[in-house]
């Protein structure tokens, strides 16, 4: 009982960054768009009475349900997967807006050196200094390629940034100014530049200004109001895809929003995409949607599980390294440093937005050498300042209790007075990790969950040790009174908690190694782009969003391209 | 709930007024208090002590002894002391009531699919505290021959820290993860908004120097010195 519906130009899979922006794009370009999104429609009046950590926080408002479907998890190929059961444990978008409703709006820009990791690393270093199983590769665009569509999305999303000395070149500037300075940022900042570092303002889509971007879309000053990553912004102060490219769309009169609507196939006939098949997710009644051009916009999990459900590409198998789809997951959840206990003084740590904070890129990516290290790639050290919750938040020096009278003495004495200085690593693909469908379990419907088979490496471990010493040297400098460092457990525990999962449909310049193109078109399928993380064939150092934000934009050109005339974009 | 109250606290107020007598600080004589509160009094009381907060009764645990174990372990974990008051004071037990009763107490949003592995507990969170309450009881029982609520401090952080460790052994579900479930609970309730029964009178973000649900931080966001603020909570959003 499948209504068929009349046939539109393109069709996207999800209405977050991604689908919205191929939604504006496609729009202004003329051509009719209709964004599927499962969940529900949302606008900043959803937000105001939103100052709620057990709501927000704690409960996930905003995040999709897992009570239908999850994700399964295992560490290694002899295990059997688990679901990941608690809302607490994976935190991925759902509504208009998906994660860029709750993100903490961090915008950094990946490296010219990860564009070109497996040229560059063997030049340096040699072909020996990349361990057999270790899966990267060029990605089929260089940073030169891609900068322009960078500035298309920071002009999009009015980022406020301050220039990252270390980091690729820019042909514009942010279109905002910094984010101002609290006394604990520029506590971090002295002691890095005492330490010879080179520190910046975390680069954000909070507005440090009133703003008005290129599609007339406009982004209220942030109010350090502290309720920002995990929540949506009252203000309209956050780039969200419904205070930016949504509006867009919408004022083309060429798009079509539609909510409650969950795709569950890719149709594909010949080497092509038909449409896709959907289900209101109130009435369960399916309608199958026909269309020239299929765009995936659905995140990570969820635009490989279509592929693998839809029967699209060859599944990647990891005992014998074949297939592509699948291939090179990369969890980037495991963000470690070093607690710093300040006794002799007092922050105002109740303030914050989701990206204020400092960071500097002197042991990211090949900016320091790599010769005498048992790693390759870095981590980018930072200091947040996000407002902290007090539920969320009551860290206590390591050895105190974590409950009962010491742990309430502790808890109330260093709630002002702690910082961490963490740092978020590159995470490399391997052959053993990747994402497959899952024998067991299934969703609602009776379709399988997609399974994520991820540990830590050596690679891992090494780079992790390296980066926590730094982060504790900083705090050193800074004064703090105590300082722990974060150790890592043995294996990754599978906290999903902030929609850091790349790869799985990876971008290439070989249909052998890839599953899409640079313009994010798959090789298999040419009326069919796959854009997110996904294309990822690994995990840069810092928060995605900016990367697949400006490889959406490049797609969408490519798009256009193809609606025009056709055929494969790159032979 | 809110609204309810607030006719109330109205009428009482209009009630007040049309009997001549003044709100505030104001010793009111015997006959209205006793109106207002239903019993007689017998001394002289502010008009504060008038107050019955309607929404402290139990709406998910039956059992008396269920419920007092479950304070009494809340207390230990939050315990009230020179900084100001500790779980009980701070309604924590009444919180975890009420978030047991709705949703979150019945895993709504969780996937709860079968088959659960080892490791995995199959349960409700509502079942687990449950569960969890009751087996302090037993245990003390077993150790002390009293209720858990009975026990001095030191006995009961002594069978908390045997749960803690996973070494009481519970049904379907390691007693470790009771206590980490119990202890995030109570940490909740400390420090919530006041709309969820917890941190009664905004007493937890006192403590904690946290301003609460503050609207805008923008003119102090460069401030050197540490800003102490009167909390605000969600309901003067409205
Ligand atoms: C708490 C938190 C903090 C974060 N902070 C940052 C940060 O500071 N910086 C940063 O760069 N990134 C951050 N992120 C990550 C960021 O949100 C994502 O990178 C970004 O949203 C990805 O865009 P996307 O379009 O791929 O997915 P999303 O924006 O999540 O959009 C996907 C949409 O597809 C819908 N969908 C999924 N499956 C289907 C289906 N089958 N049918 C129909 N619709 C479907 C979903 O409901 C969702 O709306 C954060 C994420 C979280 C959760
Ligand atoms: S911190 Fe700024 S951007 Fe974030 S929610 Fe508050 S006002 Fe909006």
């Amino acid at each position: 009982m499948v209504k068929k519906l009349p046939k539109v130009d393109v069709v996207t899979t999800g209405m977050g960054w991604t689908g919205g922006i191929v939604s504006a794009e496609l729009t202004k370009a003329g051509f009719k768009v209709v964004g599927l999104e499962r969940g529900e429609e949302r606008t900043t009046e959803d937000y105001l009475h939103g100052h709620d950590e057990v709501k927000y926080t704690v409960h996930k408002e905003l995040m999709h349900k897992l009570n239908k479907d999850t994700i399964t998890f295992r560490n290694n190929l002899n295990e059997v997967a688990k679901p990941v059961r608690n809302i607490a444990s994976l935190t991925i978008g759902e509504g208009t807006g998906g994660g860029g409703a709750h993100w903490g709006a961090q915008t950094h820009r990946y490296y010219p050196y990860d564009f070109e990791i497996r040229t560059l690393t063997e030049k340096k270093y040699g072909k020996k200094k990349i361990p057999k199983d270790m899966l990267i590769q060029d990605w089929g665009i260089t940073y030169d390629e891609l900068e322009p569509y960078y500035v298309k999305f920071e002009e999009m999303a009015g980022i406020s940034g301050e220039v990252d000395p270390l980091a690729g070149k820019r042909s514009k500037d942010y279109p905002n100014p910094p984010m101002r300075k609290t006394p604990s940022m520029k506590l971090f900042q002295k002691a890095c530049e005492d330490l010879g570092y080179h520190p910046y303002t975390v680069p954000s889509a909070t507005a440090s200004q009133f703003y008005k971007n290129p599609d007339g879309e406009q982004l209220s000053a942030c109010q350090y109001c502290s309720f920002c990553g995990n929540y949506g912004c009252e203000y309209g102060a956050k780039a969200d895809p419904i205070v930016t490219v949504i509006p867009t769309a919408k004022k083309t009169g060429n798009f079509e929003l539609r909510t409650n609507s969950e795709v569950t196939r890719v149709l594909y006939e010949n080497g092509k995409a038909t449409g896709v098949l959907y289900r209101d997710t109130r009435t369960g009644v399916e309608y199958e949607q026909p269309a020239d051009l299929v765009v995936l916009t659905s995140y990570t999990f969820n635009n490989v599980r279509l592929l693998l459900l839809s029967g699209i590409g060859t599944p990647y198998n990891p005992k014998t390294g074949t297939g592509i789809i699948g291939k090179n997951y990369c969890d980037h959840h495991t963000i470690m440093g070093a607690t710093g206990f300040f006794d002799d003084e007092k922050f105002n740590l109740y303030i914050g937005t989701g990206a204020l904070g400092m960071a500097c890129s002197d042991f990211t990516v090949d900016n320091f050498d790599h010769s005498n290290v048992d790693f390759i790639h870095g981590g980018q050290i930072e200091m947040h300042q996000f407002g902290n919750e007090p539920i969320s938040n009551n860290a206590v020096p390591m050895g105190t209790p974590t409950w009962g009278k010491e742990f309430k003495k502790a808890s109330l004495k260093y709630s002002n007075r702690q910082i961490s200085v963490v740092a978020q690593r590159g995470i490399m693909p391997w052959k053993q990790h990747y994402l497959d469908l899952d024998p067991n379990y299934k969703d609602a419907y009776g379709d399988p969950l997609i399974r994520a088979t991820f540990d830590y490496t050596d690679q891992d471990r090494n780079l992790n040790e390296f980066l926590v010493e730094k982060c504790a040297g900083v705090l050193k400098k800074m004064g703090a009174s105590k300082i722990d460092k974060h150790v890592m457990p043995e294996h990754f525990g599978g906290n999903f908690t902030y929609q850091h999962d790349a790869g799985g449909a990876i971008m290439g310049n070989d249909p052998k190694t890839s599953a899409v193109n640079k313009y994010l078109q798959m090789w298999d399928c040419e009326n069919l782009f796959v854009c997110g993380a996904s294309a990822f064939p690994h995990f840069g150092t810092t928060n995605p969003t900016t990367t697949l934000g400006a490889l959406t934009y490049h797609a969408t050109e490519g798009m256009i391209k193809y609606l025009k005339k056709g055929g494969q974009l790159v032979k | 709930m809110a609204d309810k109250k607030n006719v109330d606290s109205t009428s009482r107020r209009a009630f007040l007024k049309t009997s001549g007598v003044a709100l505030g600080g104001l010793i009111v004589g015997g006959g209205v208090t006793s109106l207002l509160t239903g019993k007689a009094s017998t001394e002289k009381k502010q008009t504060k002590t008038t107050k019955v907060d309607y929404s402290e009764a139990l709406q998910f645990f039956k059992r008396s002894s269920d419920f007092d174990a479950l304070s009494a372990a809340t207390e230990a974990i939050y315990p009230e002391d020179e900084n100001g008051p500790g779980a009980i004071k701070l309604g924590v037990p009444y919180y975890i009531d009420k978030q047991l009763a709705g949703s979150y107490g019945h895993n709504v949003n969780d996937y709860m699919k079968i088959p659960f592995q080892e490791g995995e507990a199959p349960l409700y969170n509502a079942d687990i505290i449950l569960q969890g309450v009751r087996r302090l009881n037993e245990v003390s029982n077993t150790q002390h021959k009293k209720l858990f609520k009975e026990l001095t401090e030191d006995q009961q952080i002594e069978i908390l820290t045997q749960f803690e460790q996973g070494k009481v052994k519970m049904r379907l579900v390691n007693s470790a993860i009771f206590f980490a479930l119990l202890r995030e609970m109570t940490l909740e309730g400390c420090y919530c908004d006041p709309v969820y029964g917890g941190n009664k009178n905004m007493a937890g973000w006192k403590m904690k120097e946290y301003p609460g649900a503050q609207m805008s931080y923008a003119n102090i966001i460069e401030e050197e010195k540490f800003i102490k603020m009167q909390p605000v909570s969600l309901a003067s959003h409205k």
